[in-house]
């Protein structure tokens, strides 16, 4: 099957990512860990870009570029320097940002994700380091805004801009890159995408081969793909009304789902780039070799191992390796001697549909247990622990519990404000699927049994049931529970 | 020789509010300055590198170490214009 | 007490006295002043003094006051640079040269007048008015440190430092008649200056004699991990104090005598040249062809680099605003009315240079001319040990006789800006009078060749008396 693109769309994507798991900013020694804080207070001369500072370079940007960089296939320059591009806005505190320009430190990627058609190769022409500016707040809509605020404690911090090959062609395409570009980034250990503002896409976008337009600042996933599918209709459609694409830059409305022209070409910048002269070029040629050594097992080749070594579906190992956390978890479970197979399924199948039902994204993981957090609400968090998980397949597959059962058992780990085990879980609510199905067998036995006192319950006598229920008590040796026989009895008689 | 629509841009583009009567001023004092500037036309200068810097030095960095930050107060002390922790601002545009 | 003193004159009235005595003594001379060479003195000056006498305080400067170019930041003290732009702000931490002075006991006298932004050879652009030649009132000390040249001139300080872009330590040097370095680019930490033109500028010492600048270079200079041009040379400064000039080489090169050069400077060089070789040195005429294009490569470096630094001023986190109907409004009325004309002409011009379309013809041009101008400097220095020119091809201006006519300003430069341009190390040590104005002798050496080139600077001031005369409007 080749897919023909009817429509001649091509999509390329420039992907704004936080490397939020560094300490400190790219210039500075301010914190990164600011997302919860209260306004300017993460800031220091340097990223306030107070008069008179200078700006040295962390040394983990470098080598957390490079990481990205040999995870993209990519190359990595023999030299390359920091450009300052120049232009006026309240959130950039020295009117100037100091980003890379004509040599990036990465160049020429490419990432294969599951496309139109099958595997399908987008390339990356180029990721580079840069600084992020502070954070707006606008006082009424953008339109109608009274004023702006202004918190730079996200000023300074490391960007890695990315930016891919107009290769993409279909908003769905473009969606998996983002996932599979995420799920890398993660795996290296240099981002966490569940922070706020952790990954800004801009995208561009053109239709019958024609002039691209770019769709700039959108924050989520689902939300470029939304973008795309918006626009690419509009352009369609003005297209059909006889009308020309122009070269522009928009911006889209979230909440409308709609792209709004911000400017035209005309309008664009005079970013008047020059090389940042207090920052020194540099030549990292002699790190790659030791950064290559820490490159962990990346999503790919991870999914084949999971096949191959523990005999799963691919869609099982896809869904494990989507998460790194979530494939170390699985991991964890199976060195534990439980069944691979039923693991990946408790896993990929119900276990991670429960976390996406409850909107929680998974956070740490710490060979002990597996961490989340909510998406929208960072105040509530939550565990499962890898022994949990060990304990509650052996139950399953040992035909202790059912599989109704085995989901109630996740299910009320993750809402549970106590720490409680399968187990402690199973017997309060009485779950075991052996002692259950006992009671079960001896009241059938002793409504066959004794249709005298069956029939005088029936016909009204409520001292006939005590009396069954101790016949049924007296068969299970007095281990039944005389309530649940009590009602076991009356909804086998009442229905 | 640069021009008074010029002079307006370069004005816009650093953000430098120019009268039209400051413009002309400008405008003259600035081709002055720029037919001096000129002169390096006449040298060849085809095979010649630019100098950046001067000193040849590469790969100055820092290690990825907290430092303390400023509080909160010393960092909005020079200005008036603040509101809850933020620096305030017209809106944009 | 005496009013010119040397470092170590310092050192002994504090001993014989108190330190609060002698800055005392200077706080009362600055309050007489006639030249406006301060833009802030220090309240504190006299608390922070009383604290080392109290205390006591083992570094090498305990109690000696000295005076700061108004673009230096010190914590707690307005930092202007000269411009309304900067009312009211109060830098909340200090230049990594302060943090050194204050370590070596120095007590902050105040911070003087400087070309708005130390974009000028005059002082006359400063927003807080120019500062007077103490030679002569009418004139201007030069530029851009001229408030740090003029005070130590006057009197009201020991010594002073300066930031030196394209010759403002060495030119308010030569016309206020006192020393002044430019370190080699890399010396001395920028971390704290307010950058004009970062690629070109180091901060400098000015001081009455050469030893003097030897002493603060001890202090000043050396390796700061927060300034990524920072370079540590490892020069120990007062170890090159040697009266003894016998078998240097010093080129003489005959670019820097140029036209509109006035004849006594270039007798007053040319007999230094002379008393050079009577003390044993020998000299040579040398060619350096580009230096005729390092103006004009100078200019647009700076002013390209300026056009992006002083990007940050505008009104949001500090310094004057002005009001508008938007945010971009807002800055561009507080930039027009923040910003001096000067400023303003250099931000465009900057603007320009670097602007699509024009980018390769200036500002790239401008660097490859820089690349020639460089190797002009290391041809001739691998010949000769020293180059001798110079500073400042005329004494002293008037107040007002040039400033309106920005290009003749710029050409004033001429002998200074090459050496910014190649990064090299230059003093300016008094070498004459002209109608009663000092003239300047710079001296020219290798990267991180102070040694020697404070070696020259220092014989030659044993063997002359230029630098034991006092300016006649002050004293
Ligand atoms: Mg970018
Ligand atoms: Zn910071």
């Amino acid at each position: 099957m080749v897919y023909e693109n009817p429509d001649g769309i091509r999509i390329g994507l420039e992907i704004h990512v936080q490397l939020n798991k560094l300490k400190t900013k790219m210039f500075c020694g301010c914190s990164t860990d600011y997302h919860n804080a209260a306004p300017n207070t993460h800031t220091c001369p340097i990223c306030l870009g107070l008069p008179g500072t200078l700006p040295v370079l962390n040394k983990k940007v470098v080598e957390a570029a490079i990481k990205v960089g040999l995870a993209l296939e990519g190359e990595i320059a023999e030299e390359t320097q920091f450009h300052r591009k120049n232009y006026f806005y309240p959130d950039l505190p020295k009117g100037f940002q100091v980003t890379q320009y004509d040599f990036p430190i990465v160049s020429k990627g490419k990432i294969v994700i599951e496309g139109e058609d099958g595997e399908h190769v987008v390339g990356i022409t180029r990721a580079h380091m840069e600084e992020d500016p502070g954070k707006l707040v606008h006082l009424g809509s953008i339109e109608k805004s009274k004023g702006v605020l202004i918190d730079y404690n996200r000023s300074g911090i490391t960007l890695i801009e990315t930016v891919t090959e107009p290769d993409m062609r279909s908003p769905k395409e473009a969606r998996r890159f983002l996932d599979k570009f995420r799920n890398i980034l993660e795996y290296l250990d240099v981002f966490d995408g569940n922070l706020e503002g952790a990954m800004r896409v801009d995208a561009n976008v053109s239709v019958y081969w024609g002039t691209r337009v770019e769709v700039k600042n959108i924050s989520s996933h689902k939300g470029v793909e939304r973008a795309l599918l918006y626009e690419i209709m509009r352009q369609k459609n003005v297209i059909r009304r006889g009308g020309k694409i122009t070269l522009e830059t928009r911006h889209f409305d979230e909440g409308r789902g709609v792209t709004i022209s911000l400017r035209t070409k005309e309008e664009a910048e005079d970013y008047r780039y020059f090389r940042e002269p207090d920052l020194m070029p540099m030549r990292v040629t002699d790190w790659i070799p030791a950064v290559r050594e820490t490159l962990p097992e990346l999503p790919d080749a991870k999914r084949s191992r999971f096949i191959e070594q523990y005999g799963i579906t691919d869609m099982h190992a896809r869904a494990l390796t989507s998460k790194i956390m979530l494939a170390d978890f699985y991991e964890s479970v199976c060195a534990q001697g439980v069944d691979p197979k039923t693991t990946a399924t408790w896993i990929a199948d119900v276990f991670l549909g429960e976390l996406n039902y409850r909107d929680l994204a998974i956070s740490s993981f710490d060979e002990k247990k597996i961490g989340f957090i909510h998406t929208k609400d960072p105040e509530i968090e939550n565990s499962f622990k890898v022994s949990d998980m060990v304990e509650l397949v052996t139950f399953f597959a040992e035909g202790k519990i059912s599989d109704r059962a085995a989901v109630e058992v996740i299910r009320s780990i993750l809402d549970g404000k106590e720490e409680k085990t399968p187990l402690q879980i199973i017997e309060e609510k009485g779950l075991l699927k052996a002692e259950s199905d006992l009671v079960s067998m001896a009241v059938e036995e002793t409504i066959a049994e004794n249709e005298a006192a069956v029939q005088d319950y029936l016909a009204g006598t409520e001292k006939s049931l005590n009396f069954l229920v101790g016949q049924v008590m007296k068969k299970t040796k007095g281990t039944a529970d005389a309530k649940t026989a009590r009602e076991l009895i009356v909804k086998e008689l009442r229905g | 020789m640069i021009t008074k629509e010029d002079v307006e841009h370069i004005g816009w583009l650093a953000r430098i509010e120019v009268s039209e009567q400051e413009t002309v001023e400008y405008m003259d004092k600035l081709n002055s300055v720029l037919e001096y500037f000129g002169q390096l036309d006449e040298l060849p200068t085809e095979d010649v590198a630019p100098t950046y810097h001067v000193a040849e030095i590469f790969n100055v960095f820092r290690e990825d170490v907290v430092e303390e930050s400023l509080p909160q107060e010393v960092v909005l002390a020079n200005t008036e214009h603040k509101q809850d922790g933020y620096f305030r601002v017209p809106k944009i545009g | 007490m005496a009013k010119w003193m040397s470092v170590a004159q310092v050192k002994e009235k504090i001993e014989e006295s108190s330190a609060e005595e002698v800055t005392a003594s200077y706080l009362e001379i600055i309050g007489k002043s006639k030249i406006n060479g301060f833009i802030t003195v220090s309240d504190k000056a006299l608390e922070d003094v009383r604290k080392i006498d109290s205390e006591g305080h083992d570094g090498p400067l305990a109690g000696v006051p000295i005076a700061i170019k108004d673009n230096i930041s010190v914590v707690g003290l307005p930092n202007t640079c000269g411009s309304k732009i900067l009312e009211g702000y109060i830098p909340p931490f200090s230049a990594h040269v302060i943090e050194k002075l204050l370590a070596a006991g120095a007590v902050i006298l105040g911070k003087t007048n400087l070309d708005e932004f130390a974009m000028g050879s005059s002082t006359e652009t400063s927003h807080f008015g120019p500062t007077a030649n103490p030679w002569d009132l009418e004139r201007v000390p030069g530029g851009s440190s001229g408030g740090s040249a003029a005070v130590v001139a006057a009197g009201e300080a020991p010594f002073a430092l300066g930031s030196d872009t394209g010759g403002s330590v060495r030119c308010p040097a030569a016309f206020c008649g006192v020393v002044g370095l430019k370190p080699t680019y890399g010396a001395v930490s920028r971390y704290g200056v307010v950058a004009y033109a970062n690629s070109l500028e180091q901060i400098g010492p000015l001081a009455n004699n050469v030893t003097d600048i030897a002493v603060l270079m001890d202090i000043i200079a050396g390796y700061d991990r927060r300034d990524s041009t920072s370079i540590d040379s490892k020069i120990e400064y007062q170890k090159s104090l040697v009266d003894n000039v016998k078998s240097l080489k010093i080129g003489v090169p005959k670019e820097f005598f140029g036209e509109g050069i006035h004849p006594d400077v270039e007798k007053a060089v040319w007999d230094s040249i002379h008393k050079y070789e009577s003390l044993g040195a020998s000299w040579e005429e040398v060619s350096m062809p580009n230096i005729r294009y390092a103006l004009a490569s100078y200019y647009i470096i700076a002013m390209s680099e300026a056009s992006s630094n002083l990007a940050r001023f505008d009104g949001t986190r500090y310094g004057f605003k002005e009001s508008g109907e938007n945010w971009h409004a807002m800055v561009s009325k507080t930039r027009a009315d923040g910003f001096g004309k000067e400023v303003i002409r250099r931000i465009l011009l900057g603007t320009y240079a670097l602007s699509a379309g024009y980018h390769n013809k200036y500002y790239l041009k401008a660097l490859k001319v820089r690349t020639l101008v460089k190797q002009d400097f290391a041809k001739a220095l691998a010949k000769v040990d020293l180059l001798i020119a110079p500073t400042m091809p005329n004494p002293a201006f008037k107040i007002g006789e040039k400033i309106e006519d920005p290009l003749t300003l710029y050409l004033s430069d001429v002998n200074t800006c090459p050496i910014n341009l190649a990064g090299v190390p230059s003093i300016s040590v008094p070498c004459g009078f002209t109608d009663g104005l000092p003239i300047g002798l710079q001296i020219m050496g290798k990267p991180f060749d102070e040694p020697t080139v404070l070696r020259a600077a220092y014989t030659f001031e044993q063997n002359t008396d230029y630098h034991t005369k006092r300016p006649p409007e002050v004293a």
